[in-house]
């Protein structure tokens, strides 16, 4: 697709796609003599359901390391809404508006779906700690506004049933959607998934790409998604970068990739006449 | 008792909603719990609410006359559509929302809605993609927009917006005129049966059906304005309508909306109602649960509480019934109560209902005693949505396991002939929509209906006891009589056995199809470490197998102790590789066994259980929730049991 990067388009199912908010220019990121990621370039719009896939090893996780800021690549620039970003931490960039789920559920196991929740808007709490511990004015207004956004986020994602589970004691599907729903408490930008239905049923796969569907229609969130099971991610994503040893072999729409022939190669390991 | 024994400002749901309005216009008729927390409306508010959106149905053309369906779980917005419907002189039609859309098809057809009011994106879904087939279809109206808000809105509507237009606009001239030429012969709300056989049949009930039903039953009751109910079960179902609409509009009393369906016991524990309908499924379940949390209890609460039901079983049901029970007794019952039933209840939900009721299938023995003898007064009713529901309920003081109570105020009962019974109330049926021949052939010219139910009044107590649906009961090969609702219930008195279907009509011994309970049967496998992949191994695992026979050979003793039924027993059995599943046309939707529909379906099952077979291969068609269909493939075993000998009393017969 050779479009403009502040070009907008319509998908065929009517959402519009906007213009670049995040470009990855020529990265490069190694692990001492490791190279994990090898020059990679490509960029997510605004609005797009966005999937990176690759087989084990690929980078797939490295990458989205790299963009919310846990890794620092070696080579390469960062370019967030128009500007070059500066290597940062974390929470930093958290606070730019980015926020994602982690392949092995990083919830906390003791605390409820609700704590766990509110968890996601600690960048949106400003009162000082000493009214926190009092519960004081500012603090108290500010909690209850937060736990409003936090139910919305439970009715949207229907846990109105676990809300006051500790979530250690829920099955693994039900943990994956506190973890979105953790993530979308940041009411973020920019949503980062990494392996969202992994080791997931069929039935909890379903549930899981709606939600993914929903929260990228009903908020406008942009999703870069990682994800091993191809139907998926043929079937929600608008544009799919192919990984392959740290190297990018295919990036395009869903149609494109599936008959790009380095993309056959890396997933089946046939040879071509 | 007539029509006229309703005072004026009684006679249909629009006068009854602002004579509550008038009466306790600041008391709470609503609540439901919304991100986290309870919503409630007033009286006052639910009047204006109702009355706005009358108005904005007005305006989308909505004619006196029109049927429009509803489609949802239960939340106050869809109840108070039902009102602002009837004010428009229009009739109410719910259906019950986890009917697949080919199921929903046939019911729009046949009614001829001309709209529709669904909760959400998956109920319109639903509508949308029968669309084609229903021409008289004009306008969708949806409750909650998640999801819908790229639809084409040229005849989608969302619920709010109308109302917001019924406000501004200026219909109320015209809705009064409406409201007011309604009367107690109106048509109030038509109500699919879901019919064990057949299609279903739209039961027309007018006002005075269900307000002079409501108003004998809650005066039955004393039901009052300080009562609370809440509505979980389907708005389809008849029931659902007398209780939440029917009774609360003739009482007063506040009707509370669980948040969703999977947080209904947490809801039911927070609002604590005082007034409870629950089928037996529901109370059995529950007893299931606190029986295995107790097992997983420490030593001191499993003692104390063990300790205490025996107390509670030997004084509970007697201290409800008003009889005199010893001081020593009455202060160990105390004791427990402050220790064991107090909390109990509380975890249950249960603590303040003055007022239960099961109904719509037999109740274990055990299980309604062990929630007398905790203090509450369960009871059991009988009832159809032919009759408005209520038939026959048991007074307080006169409540056993066995019977189903004495006629409700305003009914009567015969019992003809061939032992079915019939009644005649002011709560009978109007007529079946468009179907003049079922109606005649149900409802006689006195009035009088036919419940299907074969059954008989015990003569000293003049309680009704009921066998089995009549045409269920059939005869044996050699002439004995069968009744396999009588055998089945036995079985299914068991935590272990979810569902049995028994056969035997005409054939010379009887056999049964049983379903484990996956609850029950799975946690008993988990403490015995008993390692299974599926519902379908679980269910052929040799010990569960072990354990059914004995189950059986129980139940077949005690069925020989009958002499009119010794020939029921169970010679053969199956257990089942699925679950029987009203998806699968198996149940109804109110989870009701589908005699019929199981023979046709199982017939290489069923042939097996006569033929001598060990073993038998099957593959079986399953409908998934979202309509797409698959197969299964299982071998089952099937086991012979032990029947007890009855000697020649059966040739006797």
């Amino acid at each position: 697709m050779s479009l403009d990067q502040t070009e907008s388009y319509q998908t065929p199912d009517g959402r519009t796609i906007g213009p670049v908010v995040m470009e990855m220019r020529n990265i490069t990121l190694r692990f001492g003599g490791v190279v994990a990621i090898k020059d990679i370039s490509f960029d997510i719009r605004e609005g797009e359901i966005r999937a990176i896939i690759g087989p084990n090893g690929a980078g797939k996780s490295s990458m989205l390391n790299v963009i919310n800021g846990f890794y620092h690549p070696q080579e390469g620039e960062v370019w967030f809404r128009g500007q070059k970003r500066k290597p940062m931490k974390p929470h930093a960039i958290a606070h730019q508006g980015i926020a994602r789920t982690f392949q092995n559920i990083a919830l906390f196991r003791g605390m409820t779906t609700l704590d766990n929740i509110m968890t996601g808007r600690f960048t949106k709490m400003r009162a000082p700690w000493w009214q926190q511990a009092f519960w004081t004015g500012p603090a108290e207004r500010e909690e209850v506004a937060n736990r409003e956004v936090v139910e919305k986020i439970i009715d949207f994602l229907e846990i109105q049933a676990i809300r006051k589970t500790p979530v250690g004691r829920l099955p693994y599907g039900l943990q994956k959607r506190v973890e979105l729903g953790r993530a979308l408490a940041a009411e973020p930008k920019l949503l980062l998934l990494d392996e969202p239905m992994a080791g997931m049923n069929v039935e909890e796969k379903e549930d899981m790409s709606r939600f993914i569907l929903d929260v990228n229609d009903e908020f406008g969130t942009t999703i870069a998604l990682i994800e091993h099971d191809m139907g998926v991610v043929m079937d929600i994503s608008d544009r799919v970068v192919v990984m392959d040893y740290g190297a990018k072999i295919g990036d395009g729409t869903p149609d494109e990739v599936r008959n790009n022939a380095a993309v056959i190669d890396a997933y089946l390991g046939v040879a071509h006449d | 008792m007539t029509a006229h024994d309703l005072p004026g400002d009684a006679t249909t749901f629009p006068r009854l909603l602002a004579r509550n309005a008038a009466r306790h216009g600041d008391q709470p008729a609503y609540r439901v719990k919304e991100f986290g927390i309870w919503q409630s409306w007033t009286w006052g508010e639910a009047a204006d609410e109702v009355n706005v959106l009358a108005k904005g149905l007005i305006g989308l053309g909505l004619n006196a006359g029109d049927h429009v369906a509803i489609i949802g779980r239960n939340r106050p917005q869809l109840y108070m559509a039902m009102v602002s419907i009837q004010s428009c002189g229009a009739v109410p039609v719910p259906l019950y929302q986890d009917a697949v859309a080919e199921e929903m098809a046939y019911v729009l057809d046949h009614c001829g809605a001309r709209f529709v009011i669904a909760e959400d994106q998956e109920q319109v879904d639903k509508v949308l993609e029968i669309n084609d087939r229903l021409p008289g279809l004009e306008q969708i109206l949806y409750l909650d927009p998640r999801g819908l808000r790229k639809y084409d809105h040229t005849h989608l509507h969302k619920l709010e917006e109308v109302a917001a237009a019924g406000r501004a606009s200026d219909n109320e001239a015209d809705l009064k005129r409406r409201s007011d030429a309604l009367d107690a012969d109106s048509t109030c709300v038509m109500l699919y049966t879901s019919g064990t056989t057949g299609r279903p049949k739209g039961v027309v009930l007018s006002n005075a059906n269900i307000i002079l039903t409501a108003k004998n039953s809650a005066d039955f009751d004393h039901l009052n304005a300080g009562d609370s109910v809440l509505a979980y079960l389907p708005m389809a179902w008849v029931g659902d309508f007398i209780f939440s609409m029917g009774q609360a509009y003739w009482a007063g009393f506040c009707v509370a909306c669980p948040e969703s369906e999977h947080t209904m016991q947490a809801d039911l524990r927070e609002i604590g109602p005082t007034y409870f309908f629950a089928p037996p499924r529901f109370f059995e379940g529950l007893l299931t649960n606190v029986m295995i949390r107790m097992e997983d209890a420490g030593w001191l609460k499993k003692r104390l509480f063990h300790h205490y039901m025996a107390v509670a079983k030997r004084v509970g049901p007697a201290l409800l019934d008003g009889q005199s029970v010893s001081t020593g007794d009455k202060l160990a019952y105390k004791l427990g109560g402050l220790l064991v039933y107090g909390p109990l209840k509380n975890t249950l939900g249960l603590s303040r209902v003055r007022v239960g009721y099961t109904a719509g299938e037999a109740i274990g023995p055990e299980i309604f005693d062990f929630y007398r003898a905790l203090g509450i007064n369960l009871k059991q009713l009988y009832g159809q949505t032919e009759a408005s529901v209520f038939i026959t309920q048991q007074p307080d003081g006169q409540v056993r396991a066995d019977t189903v109570g004495t006629p409700t105020p305003g009914v009567e009962i015969r019992i003809s002939d061939n032992g079915e019974v019939f009644y005649r109330s002011p709560g009978v049926f109007v007529e079946y929509y468009k179907n003049a021949d079922s109606t005649a052939d149900t409802k006689d010219a006195e009035g009088w209906v036919a419940t299907g139910d074969a059954g008989f009044i015990e003569a000293d107590t003049g309680h009704l006891k009921i066998i089995d649906r009549a045409k269920d009961v059939g005869k044996l090969a050699s002439g004995g009589m069968f009744a396999p609702k009588y055998v089945e219930n036995k079985l299914k008195f068991y935590p272990n056995i979810l569902e049995a279907v028994v056969f035997g009509a005409g054939r010379d011994m009887c056999t049964a199809f049983l379903n484990i309970d996956l609850m029950a049967v799975g946690n008993w496998a988990e403490r015995n470490n008993i390692a299974y992949a599926s519902y379908q191994e679980l269910a052929a695992h040799a010990e569960v197998y072990a354990t059914f026979q004995k189950h059986v050979e129980e139940v077949n003793e005690s069925v020989a102790q009958d002499q009119m039924l010794s020939g029921c027993q169970i010679h053969r059995f199956v257990i089942l590789h699925k679950q029987l599943d009203a998806d699968d046309g198996e149940l109804t939707r109110t989870q009701k066994v589908r005699r019929r529909i199981i023979e046709e379906k199982y017939a290489d099952i069923l042939a097996a259980l006569y033929d001598g077979s060990e073993t038998i291969s099957t593959e079986t068609e399953v409908t998934y929730e979202d309509g797409r269909k698959g197969a299964i493939k299982a071998t089952l075993e099937i086991r012979d049991a032990k029947v007890v000998e009855t000697g020649g009393r059966m040739a006797a017969e």
